[in-house]
């Protein structure tokens, strides 16, 4: 397993798991969503070749009400 | 007759069809929002950028994206240049925009910009071709500087974030209206429509309400109430008001007045 922060919160991942897998566990769309990788943005198109590595911060954000 | 009187909004060579821009945080429910946006006539909402919540999402672009706006990320949290930069990055990724509502804080019990953290994350997401609108002090200084950064508009605060304190020194936005190269938009604090009125007749482009609407008894009545304001602003601005004066000046002639003699002497003002 691959140990990773998401959004904060340990979380143990399946072995090569890819930005695209992270983000399918948080949300069934991606649509509206961006990744950060240790402070990086993570482009959409680089999702599915991005494997997590151990120890990897990972932030999955979206729009919320604000401002 | 806001419509009529058509007060638009240009920033970055384009134009949006309202000068009220509206934040989206305080209001109770979605169903709320959307009928408030439409009150307002706005064409352009802010949004936080935050952590995926699994539970339940995407209503609040749903509803923004049903009502015709544009939707304007912030960096409402940052301490940091550091911090609001990625945040900014974050949300041109989610959301498909380059604009960016600039928001650096130097603490949380006033909200106040940090003006050297913000100066510098301006400077840096101009560079990585970001529209920039920096939430700012009311300090015309700053406001030049982040111009000349290269900022697409300054956003100087009326007072700090929901205070409702309307503007403070309105003397300091007038001077950065008067100087500014690029729109100036009032942003935080404004309590009342009047205050939007103010904030218009002072010179500025636009004024940014959120906590004002959202949190009133009554948002989407307030919201019409603000598109008002703004436009009676604009027009007030725009016809040129007359010079404050100390004495009075009459608006009724002075002269050939009638002479009532029949009147006791005692009751006369005017003695032929």
């Amino acid at each position: 397993m691959t140990r990773a922060r998401l959004n904060g919160e340990h979380r143990e991942l399946a072995p090569r798991s890819t930005v695209e897998d992270v983000v399918a566990l948080l949300s069934p769309s991606p649509a509206g969503l961006a990744v950060a990788v240790n402070g990086e943005v993570v482009s959409r198109s680089a999702w599915s070749k991005r494997e997590i590595e151990e120890g990897d911060e990972i932030e999955v954000l979206t729009a919320a009400q604000g401002g | 007759m806001a419509d009529e009187l058509g007060p638009v909004l240009e920033v970055a060579g384009e134009k949006l069809s309202s000068a009220l821009i509206l934040g989206s945080g305080g209001i109770a429910s979605m169903e709320l929002l959307e009928e408030t946006v439409r009150a307002s006539g706005t064409d352009l909402v802010t949004v936080a950028m935050r952590r995926v919540d699994p539970g339940g999402r995407g209503s609040l672009l749903d509803v923004l994206g049903r009502c015709g706006v544009r939707v304007l990320p912030n960096t409402a949290g940052c301490f940091t240049a550091g911090e609001a930069v990625l945040t900014a990055r974050l949300g041109r990724e989610a959301l498909g925009t380059s604009w960016v509502k600039l928001e650096v804080i130097g603490d949380e019990i006033s909200l106040l910009p940090d003006p050297v953290e913000l100066l510098a994350a301006a400077e840096q997401l101009v560079e990585e071709g970001f529209v920039v609108l920096p939430y700012s002090n009311d300090d015309p200084i700053l406001a030049r500087r982040l111009e000349q950064v290269g900022c697409a508009a300054v956003m100087p605060l009326g007072a700090p974030i929901g205070s409702g304190l309307g503007i403070r020194n309105p003397h300091n936005i007038a001077m950065i209206t008067e100087s500014a190269g690029v729109p100036v938009v009032l942003d935080a604090g404004l309590g009342a429509p009047s205050d939007a009125a103010l904030a218009m007749e002072l010179g500025c482009s636009g004024v940014m309400v959120a906590s004002a609407i959202t949190r009133s008894q009554d948002p989407v009545l307030m919201a019409r109430g603000f598109a008002l304001a703004v436009a009676a602003g604009e027009a007030g601005r725009r016809a040129g008001r007359i010079p404050p004066r100390y004495r009075a000046l009459a608006s009724s002639p002075t002269k050939d007045m009638a002479v009532f003699s029949s009147l006791p002497a005692d009751d006369r003002r005017h003695l032929d």
